[in-house]
């Protein structure tokens, strides 16, 4: 028998806090086997309540959580033991050394002994020269790849990274991604959050929005650029001209400051562009271009949006 | 049932223990001989006999369970508060073991340190008073049951508290006093009718009575009603924990 695509599933989720604050409202979403997902929204959405939910460390109010079938709740002993969590704050031990508390998470886990596993994940993690260290004295990059390290020890099938590269340069990011990408290929299946828009649009497979405790979207990434994400046509002119002369008035058009360029916004979705019209009217009008270039909104207009409009 | 969760929990407080060596045993240790030296030594001189027993090995229980009590309340409070505040108990919610594992671990390393710490001290006490124990067994079994029962009280303790100032309060403010009037240098007979009967509403009476008994056969009360009220208070204690988990209070909110 196939093993069913979807490896998490939420349902009905609901959670209010002793305060009475809703962070989660009715989240319904499915997370595909073997997939990177990328779960975004602004601070206080609801992101880390979500996971801390699916991991154990906060009671749900309303709905139903499975992992692999097996309900948080009921089955928690075979659910948690699926997932490897590395939460967003840098919470650990801070006099233990690499090597004690990577292989205590492993027994915390019910996993028996491997040192060569622990060996291996410390290596691509590049840590194993700092295996003996206590943790106080790393840096914090390496401890976030400490938290890494614990959560990769007892061989996971699921991993969910809380905002893994916040405060990380932009080489170690690199090299996170690599693991996490190298992860994928060995069959895990990755759930972040991110702030940097530029990392789901990097990593991700498909891209969940959640603002306000609700998920206002799941697509597939390549769709939703597709979808959603509008074009720029810049035209440089031969010539600087001071405005843009009626006749165009109709398309969308934005002069620059120098107005030695004129940027076209349009649709992906239609199928007609309007740039060969809007060239030919130019050309009507007597303005001449000496080059031009198309960019796509990036995930992060897009995402910019979303919020704004929800 | 996870047993590597529940030694990997055990290992990782016992060597917290080894590393805070100072702390956890030779403290303790240094403030106990300093009871003997004042009240054995120097003011016991002065004090004949109690119950037929010098006053120097007549205190000798009393210091002990003092300790273990003190001892296992801070160990076990502050092993489970310590992941709570720098919030390495994430890794413990999240991980497959149950509360019943959990508290195996923390409560066992906990008792283990105290029963250790309570050997040491009576070894200690040794060098500066003659001893004999009566009852060996019923000594070691009022030791585990007090390490274990103050552990989990601990325990709860560590729970609750969510600040520094809270996790010294109970130990200060109740623990400590219940302890120096719950008879560890006096026998409750000593004292006038009336503070009699206030003083066996204290809990710790009944565990110095019945510890001093397995030494010297010399109780405040009977021995039934000792074991009686430490079993009952390590229910209480169990109780309570298994509503803090089954409600996830402090925990999960």
């Amino acid at each position: 028998m196939l093993a069913p695509p979807s490896i998490i599933s939420v349902a009905n989720l609901s959670k209010t806090y002793g305060s009475g604050f809703k962070a989660l409202n009715g989240v319904n979403l499915d997370i595909i086997r073997g997939e990177i997902f990328a779960l975004l929204g602004p601070n206080g959405a609801g992101k880390t309540t979500l996971i801390s939910i699916i991991c154990g460390i906060a009671n749900l109010s309303e709905g139903r959580v499975t992992v692999n079938g097996h309900d948080i709740n009921k089955d928690y002993r075979a659910a948690r033991s699926l997932i490897g969590l590395v939460p967003q704050e840098l919470h650990t031990d801070a006099f233990e050394s690499v090597w004690a508390t990577v292989s205590f998470s492993r027994g915390l886990f019910g996993k028996p002994k491997n040192p060569a596993h622990i060996e291996k994940v410390l290596k691509d993690l590049s840590l194993w020269d700092k295996k003996d260290a206590k943790i106080v004295t790393l840096s914090g990059g390496m401890k976030r790849r400490v938290m890494i390290a614990k959560a990769l020890s007892h061989e996971p099938q699921i991993l969910f990274l809380d905002e893994p590269t916040a405060g990380v340069d932009v080489e170690l990011r690199k090299g996170m991604w690599e693991v996490v990408r190298a992860l994928q290929a060995s069959g895990v299946t990755i759930i972040l959050t991110t702030h940097y828009i530029e990392e789901a649009e990097e990593m991700a497979d498909r891209i969940g929005v959640i603002n306000k405790g609700e998920i206002i979207l799941v697509e597939d990434k390549a769709g939703l650029m597709q979808k959603l994400g509008k074009k720029h046509l810049k035209l440089y002119l031969q010539t600087k001209v001071e405005a843009i002369p009626e006749a165009l008035a109709a398309y969308n058009l934005e002069l620059s400051e120098d107005g030695r360029a004129i940027t076209y916004h349009y649709d992906t979705k239609g199928d007609r562009t309007g740039i060969t019209s809007l060239l030919s009217e130019l050309r009507n009008a007597g303005i001449r271009i000496s080059d031009l270039d198309t960019t796509q909104s990036s995930l992060e207009d897009i995402f910019v949006s979303l919020v704004r409009a929800s | 049932m996870n047993w590597r969760a529940v030694q990997a929990i055990y290992l990782f407080e016992m060597a917290r223990t080894w590393r805070t060596l100072l702390q956890s045993i030779v403290s303790p240790v240094v403030s106990t001989s300093l009871y003997f030296v004042v009240f054995g030594a120097a003011i016991g001189s002065r004090i004949t006999e109690v119950d037929g027993v010098s006053y120097g090995t007549f205190i000798v229980p009393g210091l002990v369970m003092l300790s273990v009590l003190t001892q296992s309340i801070a160990n076990a409070s502050f092993g489970i508060y310590f992941p709570k505040f720098v919030g390495t108990i994430y890794e413990l919610l999240s991980a497959p073991v149950s509360y019943f594992e959990i508290v195996l671990g923390y409560v066992g390393a906990a008792a283990t340190k105290s029963i250790v710490l309570g050997l040491i001290i009576l070894a200690t006490a040794a060098l500066f008073v003659p001893l004999h124990i009566m009852h060996p067994w019923w000594m070691l079994t009022f030791l585990v049951l007090t390490a274990v029962t103050f552990s989990l009280f601990g325990f709860i303790i560590g729970i609750w508290a969510d600040g520094f100032e809270k996790l010294q309060m109970i130990p200060m403010l109740v623990v400590t006093p219940l302890t120096f009037l719950g008879g560890s240098f006096y026998s409750v007979n000593m004292l006038p009718s009336g503070w009699r009967t206030i003083t066996l509403l204290n809990p710790v009476v009944y565990l110095i009575s019945g510890f001093r008994w397995s030494f010297y056969e010399i109780a405040d009360v009977s021995v039934s009603l000792s074991i009686g009220m430490t079993l009952g208070f390590l229910v209480v204690c169990m109780g309570l924990v298994w509503w803090i988990f089954k409600t996830g209070y402090r925990l999960k909110n």
